[in-house]
């Protein structure tokens, strides 16, 4: 994610494993949501995992944080199996791990005041952080972590719905790093948001990246994002991956035919270049000489009769 | 399908605006505060021509989307100013009964949610062929004809089988094709989009784009697309309308405004988009 972290991540240690990780919901004959997914994630890099919704990249986080129990196959931090920990042990854990989700407000209870959203992992986690000198020092911290996601320290007492949606991923980000965690799973963090808030989210996640080493999974949809961002890609598809590789390869060179499908559906924010690829829906412009008007090709309503999505 | 001749652009820049939005202005008045939300928008849209609005959420493109068919709640809504010229009569000025026949008839809209155009306890397909009989007053065993056709045309499979289905057995691509069959089975001449792809996934918006585009160079019609990316901007788009907290703070050719944005926040929208490839 920075510039300056090194993009051959695979050469840093190995922080979390995935091996052989299945999940099915509902029994027997319910849908198989994760597939036989092996994949690790190095100390220092951003990992993207990219899909199309429903493919299970969030199940795939979930069982990552052990959040749910995979139906077959390990995960492993540092080489330990998450299912061997004790409820203690996986607790301890768990502070090194945190999630930051596409919608906050959902996660925040909107009678708490933001200082109380923030102090929160900390209270559950660190018994310093309770009692009066506790209280004290957890209110310095919290001023702290929201100065370090670019909110002034004052906004500590207002509530989750006097913030903008951007403010909101700030402060869901101050709280995934309360506890200074190794590992932040981000979860399509910037979806929702416009694009100039999403350019300074996506800003501050690397600048914080930087600052405490942290390790990204960065989940999204959007491979224009994810091309900001990501050192290594992992693409998703039904539960599986079907590509996993450099950045720089997955972009330029992609392995698969799906890679490929994904990359062509981004829109062009560049009328020359979106007008010139063939196929696309850059079409019926005046502007356009005849010839382009040609190579575009057959008209979509044929090609897209297929399962529509 | 009638095919365009290539070589001919399929709409004079200087053709007449078939819809033209002239100084609107709407506010919402909730209480004793007020809230400006478009201030003195122009915009016009010709026959088989593209206009996109882009700018970030809040900036006033979706009340001015409603504006054209008085569809923003009144009250809060109010319209403060301007005129929404269609075929030379001045939509806001028309009575309900009036603005009723225009509906989906000259006029229509798609949403970025299908569901709030789709009735949730309704199979899909009589839903859209209600809007057959309630334009053109055909019959039952027509609309359900017509309505067989605008599926297929709008790329739905099987469209025996979807017809009988309810909106929640649809994916989130076939129930937003859905509406688009349902606002152009009247053959509008003017289609309103407001980020009718904004929910959708990458590769299925590229479908839904795709047809959107086949289905104006088709049937000629003046499209108003909303959306806050530009990506989708550059691929669809003759004409940009950048908004930025009610006003219009640059309009051109689509060529013009990404080559030479002379407005700052065009600027700003601009470097913030993400690409694939480093512009
Ligand atoms: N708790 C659950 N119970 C049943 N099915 C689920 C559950 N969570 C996810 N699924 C299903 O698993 C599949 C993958 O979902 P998800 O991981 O949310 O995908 P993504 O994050 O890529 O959109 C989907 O078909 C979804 O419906
Ligand atoms: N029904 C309404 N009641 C009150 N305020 C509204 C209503 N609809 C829109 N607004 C306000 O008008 C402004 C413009 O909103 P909108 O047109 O929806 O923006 P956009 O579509 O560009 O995101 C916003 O400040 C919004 O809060
Ligand atoms: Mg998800
Ligand atoms: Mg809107």
């Amino acid at each position: 994610m920075t510039t300056t972290a090194p993009a051959t991540a695979p050469s840093s240690p190995v922080l979390v494993e995935l091996d052989g990780l299945r999940k099915e919901f509902g029994g027997g004959h319910g849908s198989v949501a994760v597939d036989d997914v092996s994949l690790t994630v190095h100390e220092g890099e951003t990992l993207a995992l990219v899909g199309e919704s429903g493919c299970g990249k969030t199940t795939l986080t979930r069982l990552l944080l052990r959040l749910l129990a995979p139906t077959a196959g390990r995960v492993c931090f540092e080489g330990r199996d998450l299912a061997t920990l004790s409820a203690a042990e996986l607790r301890y854990l768990r502070r090194q791990m945190q999630v930051v989700l596409q919608d906050p407000y959902s996660s925040m209870n909107p009678r708490w005041r933001i200082a109380d959203v923030v102090a929160e992992p900390l209270i559950t986690h660190d018994p310093a952080a309770r009692g009066r000198r506790g209280r004290a020092r957890t209110r310095e911290r919290v001023g702290e972590l929201l100065e370090a996601v670019g909110l002034d320290a004052a906004m500590r007492d207002r509530y989750p719905h006097e913030f903008s949606g951007g403010q909101r991923q700030r402060v869901s980000i101050a709280r995934a790093l309360a506890l200074e965690p190794r590992l932040v799973v981000l979860d399509e963090p910037t979806s929702a948001l416009d694009v100039s808030v999403q350019a300074r989210i996506l800003a501050l996640l690397a600048e914080l990246q930087q600052r405490h080493g942290l390790t990204y999974v960065f989940v999204s949809h959007n491979l224009a994002v994810v091309r900001q961002v990501a050192d290594r890609v992992a693409v998703m598809r039904r539960g599986r991956l079907v590509e996993v590789g450099d950045a720089a390869q997955v972009f330029h060179e992609p392995r698969h035919p799906y890679t490929r499908q994904l990359l062509d559906a981004v829109p062009i924010p560049d009328p020359r270049r979106a007008r010139r690829a063939g196929g696309r829906a850059g079409g019926a412009h005046g502007t356009r000489p005849g010839a382009d008007a040609a190579a575009a090709g057959p008209p979509a309503a044929g090609g897209t009769g297929g399962s529509g999505g | 399908m009638t095919d365009l001749n290539p070589t001919v652009p399929p709409h004079p820049a200087d053709s007449p605006p078939l819809l033209e939005i002239a100084g609107l202005s709407v506010d919402f008045r909730l209480g004793s505060s007020v809230v400006h939300a478009v201030r003195g928008v122009d915009l016009r849209v010709s026959a088989g021509q593209t206009v996109a609005v882009v700018g970030e959420s809040g900036s006033g493109k979706t009340a001015t989307a409603l504006s054209v068919l008085r569809l923003n709640p009144e009250p809060p809504c109010v319209y403060a100013g301007g005129e929404i010229r269609f075929d030379g009569r001045d939509l806001l000025a028309l009575s309900d009964k009036e603005l009723g026949r225009l509906r989906g008839r000259d006029i229509s809209m798609v949403f970025q949610d299908p569901m709030t155009s789709l009735d949730p306890l309704q199979r899909v397909g009589p839903q859209v062929a209600e809007v057959l009989r309630h334009h053109q007053g055909l019959h039952r065993a027509r609309a359900r004809e017509q309505t067989l056709a605008a599926l297929e045309e709008v790329g739905i499979p099987e469209p025996e089988r979807r017809y009988r289905q309810y909106p929640h057995e649809l994916s989130g691509g076939l129930r937003q094709r859905v509406m688009i069959a349902m606002a152009l089975v009247g053959r509008p001449r003017v289609l309103i989009a407001d980020e009718p792809t904004t929910a959708l996934d990458v590769t299925v918006q590229r479908q839904i784009l795709d047809l959107l585009v086949d289905l104006q160079r088709r049937h000629a019609m003046a499209v108003v697309l909303i959306t806050h990316d530009l990506g989708v901007v550059a691929e669809t788009a003759d004409h940009v309308v950048v908004m930025n907290q009610g006003r219009v703070v640059e309009s051109g050719s689509v060529l013009d405004v990404f080559d030479r944005p002379v407005d700052d926040y065009t600027r700003r929208l601009l470097a913030a988009t993400p690409r694939l490839e480093p512009a």
